[in-house]
């Protein structure tokens, strides 16, 4: 079957966008000629800096024939309603269209209508020009005089498509003055030369010989081992870093790596501020001694082009624009260096960290005060924790977070270390900020945790004071991974923190909006569990009986944590699911009841005097044992024993399946009804001593 | 890479004032109308009337010229080697853009002495807008062994206008330029006339003492009170003058008076650039007074289409 090859060949495609745009040429493409009624095999899409590739191999040469039979009005019907149905079927006289009768309905028209297959090419001559015109990227532009827009100018397309024995032909189309053909260009200086292309094997090998590797994975490939090489060749270690390696990768078409060196004397500077210098400003990668781990005075940099000096001039030049960023952080460094964190705390005052929450200093003095507070309830020293809160921010106006915004918390404590503050302050000012990410690491420090604790409550609470909440996908303060962050310091360090009172110390914010973000807390831990593996029911089951009574347990989120833990593993066990299932079978029955007597059983009690009497043994038996269970229940779930509660409570299980085999719910006499009610009213209560088992699924 | 000086002193990898020629030959020899700098202070070669309202309008434009630009805060009292409050550019307007113009470019530089097949010249993505004209486009920076030497773009907007045709704009660095050109790391100790010994002219020589008086004219000097004003009356001016021209339009709907109400535009930008750099403006201010200046240049903008230059039928 026939192979259709497209090359949209173009001006520099920023490189952060290519993956994206390779896969939505391939799913766009291979979408409308499915759509249109081909089928394929198999479709791969390609990008480099200047092109857009895509293959679409065993694509059938012809839509299948297609007929459908359109029913029409009935004979005689008014000229208005016969003038539509021609129009739809596309028939040009009612003599073209059959009559059918049919006993009840009386005769009416039926219109047989036949779509030929048509030529693939054709199909494609339709979808490559509307993919154009229409493709989905993040920017684009129009150029000169034309009014087609794309990433930016685009040059030539290439179209061809045939069996594998025949020559393939172009796919002839045009789209704003840009005729298909069969021919590209390779590498910008190597290989600028038109060739022409047949089918997807000799265009990859045609633009291999062109200077030019398609696929950016094996771009990726060539550079990372020839940049392990040539570090290993100079007794050193690759610094790897796979976001680098992809913009890389998108940044040129015949990747060469060079090595380049700068003065030792550098090396002074902190080797995250040498990475960040030429890693966001030269796209260059640096190494290590793989012996002490320390950086080494080289960085390899990946060109475009195979010199015709081998390199010389490129590395030279190179150095030298590294020799001049590094000197501008050196400069930025020491310039830092002389001044202390205390002495730019004043320069706080003057920016702004949002219009209604005010400044930075206002910002610091709230956080020193709430990690003073947390200090305590999390082993560290309250001094040092406000120490370390209100220089926390101080980098902010260092020359080299202003260059770097990235290096903010990690300057700061490599300047508080310089000028002797007390190491667990300096390494607060770092951690603080953590985790910044699902990755990222969660401070374990006391002193750290107060703080990092203190700041992200702080914007939490700030912001939900003045109702800038995240909504859908906009989240422009980040207040999602505020949360997380606060969940995880929370879980990992094994805390137990009552967020209510601790949201209340942080600000004073009405009781709903409290409610409001300690619900948003839950949302987020939901989340954090459910990837952490835990069923999304039992973190629900366990939410909504906590926050019932005084809700101080739901602001515990480590209890929560472990209730659902406990619960989870009980409803994975016999006595578990067999309670479930006791639980299921009295709450349907209370429900149905309740709604047939139209009232709640909720509270009521077994009367005592009636059981004696005229109970069945079964019945008495399930009384005493329910009595028990829930007193034992209560007192394990006050001292957080909740595997024992459960413990407790799977010990009613015989008891409660002896009753409902032994006992009819539903007596004759009223009085005895309402007493069985009322005890499966309390095996309910039993049940949601420990979570809300009505929540539980399946 | 100049370990053999070439012979020529106007050689562009041996003086500043021969790098500048060279650009100008080149342009020139591409049918662009070589232009002087505009005689007002600027902040980069894209406020020249040349760019901004020509870049509008159907009618076909291409004009090279040096811009001196200033922007205030960028003064360090002539102690920093590659920051100066004033430096030049050299600007490139061609509309509508040529199919070829990566390849101009690219042959420019070959002009210049930067042979494309010893040096690693590379696009990267460069999304370019400006604020205060109310513009952006789409292009790159461009590198040459890993500095950036170029902006390209290609205009999409400018003075809050449409632009269509789009033009390409090609925007040099030249003391950066230079200074790659000639292997000099400090741009003080560019060579600016291309002689030796006595005869020679450095950067410095002509612009030191210029960055230090600047600077502290810049930072400390500047009277911000009259600056206010001057804002403000460009501002009024502005207005006035495009009222005037609009209402002075008569049978054939044209516009009368927009390039002496965008001088004003200008003007106000600047004094917004110095009121900046003395650190009078508040961060709620600063964004007030950028928008003042993108209403002045959109109704210059406005204005410029219903002129004969602007395209006007």
């Amino acid at each position: 079957m026939p192979d259709l090859l497209v090359e949209l060949f173009s001006e520099e495609i920023p490189a952060r966008m290519q993956g994206r745009a390779a896969d939505d040429l391939r799913s766009l493409v291979t979408g409308a000629l499915v759509e249109a009624g081909l089928t394929y095999e198999g479709a791969k899409a390609f990008a480099t800096p200047r092109r857009l590739a895509l293959t679409v191999h065993g694509l059938t040469s012809r839509s299948p024939d297609q007929s459908e039979e359109r029913k029409g009005p009935r004979v005689g019907s008014p000229e208005k309603a016969l003038e539509g149905f021609l129009r739809g079927a596309g028939l040009s006289s009612v003599a073209e269209a059959r009559i059918v009768s049919d006993p009840k309905k009386g005769d009416f028209y039926v219109a047989d209508i036949s779509r030929p297959g048509r030529p693939a090419e054709e199909i494609i001559a339709e979808v490559i020009p509307a993919v154009v015109r229409t493709f989905p990227w993040p920017k684009s532009m129009r150029w000169g005089s034309g009014a087609l827009r794309w990433i930016r100018p685009l040059h030539t397309i290439l179209c061809t498509f045939g069996p594998e024995t025949e020559e393939p032909e172009v796919v002839a189309f045009e789209v704003d003055g840009i005729r298909s053909g069969n021919t590209t260009r390779g590498h910008r200086f190597l290989a600028p030369d038109a060739f022409t292309v047949r089918r997807f094997e000799d265009y990859v090998s045609s633009l291999e010989k062109a200077k030019v590797i398609l696929d950016p994975a094996r771009r990726r490939d060539v550079i990372l081992h020839d940049a392990r090489d040539l570090a290993f060749a100079s007794g050193l270690e690759l610094v790897e870093d796979d976001d680098l390696l992809d913009e890389v990768a998108g940044l040129v078409e015949w990747p060469v790596v060079l090595m380049g060196r700068f003065e030792e004397s550098f090396l002074a500077i902190p080797p995250e501020v040498i990475r960040a210098t030429i890693r966001a400003n030269q796209k260059c990668f640096v190494l290590r001694d793989p012996a002490t781990g320390k950086l080494a005075n080289r960085f390899l940099l990946v060109s475009n082009i195979a010199a015709s000096d081998g390199g010389r001039t490129i590395v030279a030049g190179n150095e030298r624009v590294i020799r001049a960023r590094l000197s501008d952080a050196k400069f930025f460094y020491e310039q830092d260096l002389a001044v202390t964190l205390d002495e730019r705390l004043p320069k706080l005052d003057k920016i702004t960290f949002h219009e209604k929450l005010g400044t930075q200093s206002a910002r610091v003095e709230r956080i020193a005060a709430l990690a003073t507070e947390i200090a305590p309830l999390v082993g560290a020293d309250p001094a040092l924790a406000a120490r370390a809160a209100r220089l926390a921010k101080a980098d902010l106006v260092t020359g080299m977070v202003g260059e770097f915004p990235e290096l903010q918390g990690l300057m700061g404590r490599y300047y508080a270390a310089a000028h002797g503050e007390d190491p667990a302050v300096a390494a607060a000012i770092e951690e603080h900020y953590k985790p910044q990410g699902p990755g990222d690491r969660v401070p374990a420090a006391p002193v750290s945790i107060a703080v990092a604790l203190a700041d992200k409550l702080d914007t939490l609470t700030g912001f939900w004071a003045i109702d800038e909440k995240p909504t859908g996908s906009k989240d422009p303060y980040a207040l999602r991974r505020a949360a997380l962050g606060v969940i995880r310091i929370v879980l990992e360090n094994g805390l137990r923190i009552r967020f209510a009172g601790a949201i209340a110390t942080a600000a004073t914010l009405p009781a709903d909006v409290a409610a409001d973000l300690l619900a948003f807390f839950h949302d987020r831990l939901k989340v954090q569990l459910r990837e952490q593996g835990a069923r999304h029911d039992l973190v629900d089951a366990v939410l909504a009986d906590a926050r019932d009574g005084d809700g101080a347990g739901a602001g515990d989120l480590l209890l929560v944590t472990r209730r659902v833990e406990a619960l989870g593993a009980f409803l994975g066990s016999e006595d578990g699911r067999s309670l479930l299932a006791g639980y299921r079978r009295a709450a349907n029955i209370l429900k149905a009841e309740e709604k047939k007597d139209g009232r709640s059983y909720e509270s009521a009690v077994p009367d005592r005097h009636l059981l004696d009497e005229t109970g069945e043994n079964a019945e008495k038996v399930l009384a005493a044992v329910l009595d028990a269970a829930i007193g034992h229940a209560v007192a394990h779930v006050a001292r957080e024993d909740f595997a024992g509660a459960m413990a407790t409570l799977a010990e009613t299980r015989p008891a409660i399946d002896a009753f409902f085999d032994q006992v009819l719910v539903n007596a004759d006499d009223p009085a005895i009804r309402l007493n069985r009610l009322a005890l499966l009213a309390r095996i309910r209560a039993a049940c949601h001593t420990v979570a809300d088992f009505s929540r539980i699924a399946g | 890479m100049s370990a053999i000086a070439p012979a020529n002193p106007l050689d562009p990898r041996r003086s500043f004032q021969g790098l500048i020629l060279t650009l100008q030959q080149f342009w020139a020899a591409q049918g662009c109308v070589v232009l002087q700098p505009y005689d007002m202070e600027v902040g980069a070669g894209t406020f020249h009337p040349a760019t901004t309202l020509r870049s509008l309008g159907p009618k076909r434009w291409n004009a090279a010229y040096v811009q001196p630009s200033r922007r205030p805060t960028d003064g360090r009292y002539g102690e920093n080697p590659n920051r100066f409050q004033h430096y030049y550019q050299f600007q490139v307007i061609l509309k509508p853009s040529p199919a070829n113009l990566q390849q101009l470019y690219l042959d420019s530089l070959t002009a210049i002495g930067i042979d494309p097949l010893v040096h690693d010249i590379r696009f990267v993505e460069d999304d370019w807008q400006s604020p205060t004209l109310g513009a952006w486009g789409l292009g790159w920076e461009c590198w040459c062994d890993g500095m950036e030497v170029s902006q390209f773009t290609y205009f999409q907007q400018v003075a809050g206008q449409e632009c269509n045709p789009v033009s390409g704009e090609l925007t040099y660095g030249l003391e950066r330029l230079a200074m790659y050109l000639q292997g000099v790391d400090n741009g003080y100790e560019l060579n600016f006339n291309g002689r030796e010994g006595d005869e020679k002219v450095t950067y410095g020589d002509v612009f030191h003492q210029a960055e230090e008086e600047y600077s502290r004219h810049n930072f400390e000097y500047a009277d911000t009170e009259m600056l206010k004003r001057h804002f403000e009356d460009a501002e009024a001016e502005c207005k006035s003058l495009l009222a005037q021209g609009a209402a002075a339009a008569g049978e054939d709907a044209r516009h009368k008076c927009v390039l002496p109400a965008y001088d004003q535009c200008i003007k106000a930008s600047h004094r917004f650039n110095l009121l900046d750099a003395r650190g009078v403006i508040s961060v709620t201010e600063r964004q007030s007074y950028i928008l003042k200046v993108r209403e002045l240049a959109k109704a210059c903008g406005e204005a410029w289409v219903q002129t004969a230059d602007g395209g006007a039928a």
